[in-house]
């Protein structure tokens, strides 16, 4: 127990010296690179919560995670043009507004998209979100007040507290303790008696039905919940890039957090973060040899699903003895 | 005493199948009242209609009283339904203690805390490890399901009911997959539960009907044959053409 919290002390104060350390190296752009692998991280393991945790295999994720980056644009764009959206709510670069904003409006769009999906299951599930991610995709494609396919530029950082948002290491450590404070939430999520419920529903939801669970409600709570937590992803990453576009809810990035998921370690509280982190590396490291860097990707991840049970976290597990 | 489980007129069609045909029955408070009937009689049918899985397509259910014909299956159970499965259906990533400690967590109720520390509720498990003590799994606490022999899950499913504290427990072919040995535990286990829930048990095996059942039905191509105790049933021609055969003797 204390072992395991030692170790993410460990790694805390390892990722809290990036900044330093990387500019003592002269490899600043290090710092943007290892902040958006921990926003990535976060958006996959805000998936990996009904997908590893509870058995639904969402293929709309990126929605919700793009929603909440939308979130912060549009009220970056009202606050710069002195409108208001919908002619009544002002907009604001105020982090400590647009943040909870982000997790609310991506909280409610998952409760109307699970409402309905999780009627059903196994492949029409899929096809469901995939279909409503597609459609946010689409209508957010239409919106020309917002950029239309181009998206929003936000020219202005967020406010947070009379820190300097505009300095890379001060945003980055913003970053750091927002997915500290994410893992640590899951961490508490799937322990407690919710979470068991939810492991016990994707074991054998019938089982559970017949005990008396409600498990559609219990569902779709875990499925807002998740979809929350892309929201506030999303969030962050436009205010870490300062650009929100459609393609942060294209169906491939659905697909590029599932694939982080899997390679991470499907059902682990770390995995989804060592998927990103992974995925990032290949892609960026892969993309200076070949354009065609997706080809040896899907290669990896086929060898990583076949040969280690339970991703990058299990074969750590097997080869350093044992489950705990 | 009036009945805890009362069915009026009950029916289930499938097209032009009538899989279960105007079936009518009671199970009184502490009986056991048996189901019995050739393959594809509509045993299956009638229990996952009594326990909400299947709308019905007419007549009644009544549990303790309750007209429960239109509720969930989850209100059922939470106003005393319980249910074991023909074919064993179990949390199999799950050890047998946390397996039984989901069944009693379900009945208390929480699922929607988010922040508890589930491990710490203690209740939950001191009542988990009393109803393993002195079970036959009082050993294998800590196995995960999935390793479990067939027996023993049939062992567990039990408590996972029992630990409903349901007032009318549904026993769906309890017998099915055990050995000879393993069958006669289960009767043991079943007549020393008997006194905490009226049961409906639906089973092939005669011996273990026989051995348990305070009244007898016979259900043949979805309807109720006969109805009595069990040497009315044994005497019954209609019931030994039907269902029981020349080999019974």
């Amino acid at each position: 127990m204390s072992r395991a919290h030692l170790g993410l002390i460990a790694v805390f104060i390892l990722l809290a010296l990036v900044p330093p350390v990387a500019e003592a190296l002269g490899q600043s752009s290090m710092i943007r690179l290892i902040g958006q692998v921990l926003i990535l991280g976060m958006a996959a393991a805000s998936l990996n919560f009904i997908l590893g945790y509870g058995g639904m295999v969402s293929f709309g994720h990126a929605a919700f995670y793009g929603i909440g980056g939308y979130v912060v644009g549009m009220l970056y764009h009202h606050h710069d043009a002195g409108t208001a959206f919908l002619g009544i709510i002002p907009g604001t670069t105020q982090m400590l507004i647009t943040v909870p904003a982000a997790i609310f409006v991506s909280g409610l769009a998952a409760l109307l998209v699970g409402a309905l999906a999780l009627r059903t299951g196994g492949v029409q599930f899929i096809m469901i979100t995939l279909a409503f991610a597609q459609m946010f995709f689409f209508l957010f494609v239409s919106l020309k007040t917002y950029g239309g396919e181009d998206g929003i530029m936000v020219r202005r950082s967020n406010e947070l507290l009379g820190l300097n948002l505009r300095d890379v290491p001060t945003l980055y450590w913003v970053v750091l303790t927002c997915a500290a404070g994410y893992y640590l939430f899951l961490r508490r999520l799937v322990n407690s008696s919710f979470g068991q419920t939810i492991a016990g529903i994707r074991q054998n939801e019938r089982r559970m039905a017949a005990m008396g669970v409600d498990t559609y409600r219990t569902k779709l709570l875990a499925f807002v919940l998740s979809g929350a937590g892309a929201g506030f992803a999303g969030a962050l990453m436009v205010i870490f890039l300062r650009f929100a576009s459609p393609d942060m809810m294209h169906w491939t990035k659905s697909g590029e957090l599932m694939v982080m998921v899997i390679l991470g370690g499907v059902g682990t509280l770390a995995g989804p973060f060592i998927g990103a982190g992974a995925l990032f590396t290949l892609e960026t490291t892969l993309g200076r040899f070949t354009e065609h860097w997706a080809l040896p990707v899907g290669i990896i991840l086929l060898i990583v699903v076949l040969a280690t049970k339970g991703g990058i976290i299990g074969l750590v597990q097997r080869l350093f003895g044992g489950r705990k | 005493m009036s009945p805890v489980l009362q069915i009026d007129g009950l029916v289930k069609r499938f097209g032009g199948l009538v899989a279960t045909d105007a079936v009518s029955l009671t199970v009184a408070p502490g009986e056991i009242h048996a189901l019995i009937g050739p393959n594809g009689a509509g045993k299956s049918t009638l229990i996952n209609q009594i326990c909400g899985e299947m709308r019905s397509n007419g007549g009644t259910i009544h549990l303790a009283g309750r007209d429960i014909t239109h509720l969930r299956a989850a209100e059922r159970v939470s106003l005393g339904l319980g249910r074991t499965f023909q074919i064993t259906s179990l949390l199999d990533d799950m050890t047998v203690r946390q397996n039984l400690g989901m069944a009693i967590q379900a009945r208390r109720g929480g699922h929607s805390r988010l922040f508890d520390i589930a491990a710490s509720r203690v209740k939950i498990w001191e009542e988990a490890d009393e109803a393993l003590a002195g079970s036959g799994l009082e050993g294998s606490a800590e196995h995960r399901v999935a390793d479990l022999a067939h027996g023993e899950k049939k062992q567990l499913e039990l408590l996972m009911a029992f630990a409903l504290r349901p007032k009318l427990m549904l026993l769906d072919e309890p017998m099915a997959g055990l050995g000879h040995l393993e069958s006669q535990e289960m009767i043991a286990t079943l007549r020393a539960t008997r006194g905490d829930a009226a049961m409906l048990l639906v089973e092939h095996d005669m011996e273990a009907v026989f051995a348990l059942a305070d009244r007898i039905s016979v259900l043949v191509y979805g309807r109720i044959v006969a109805s009595g105790t069990a040497d009315e049933i044994r005497a019954n021609p209609a019931v030994r053409e039907a269902y029981l055969g020349e080999e019974d003797a």
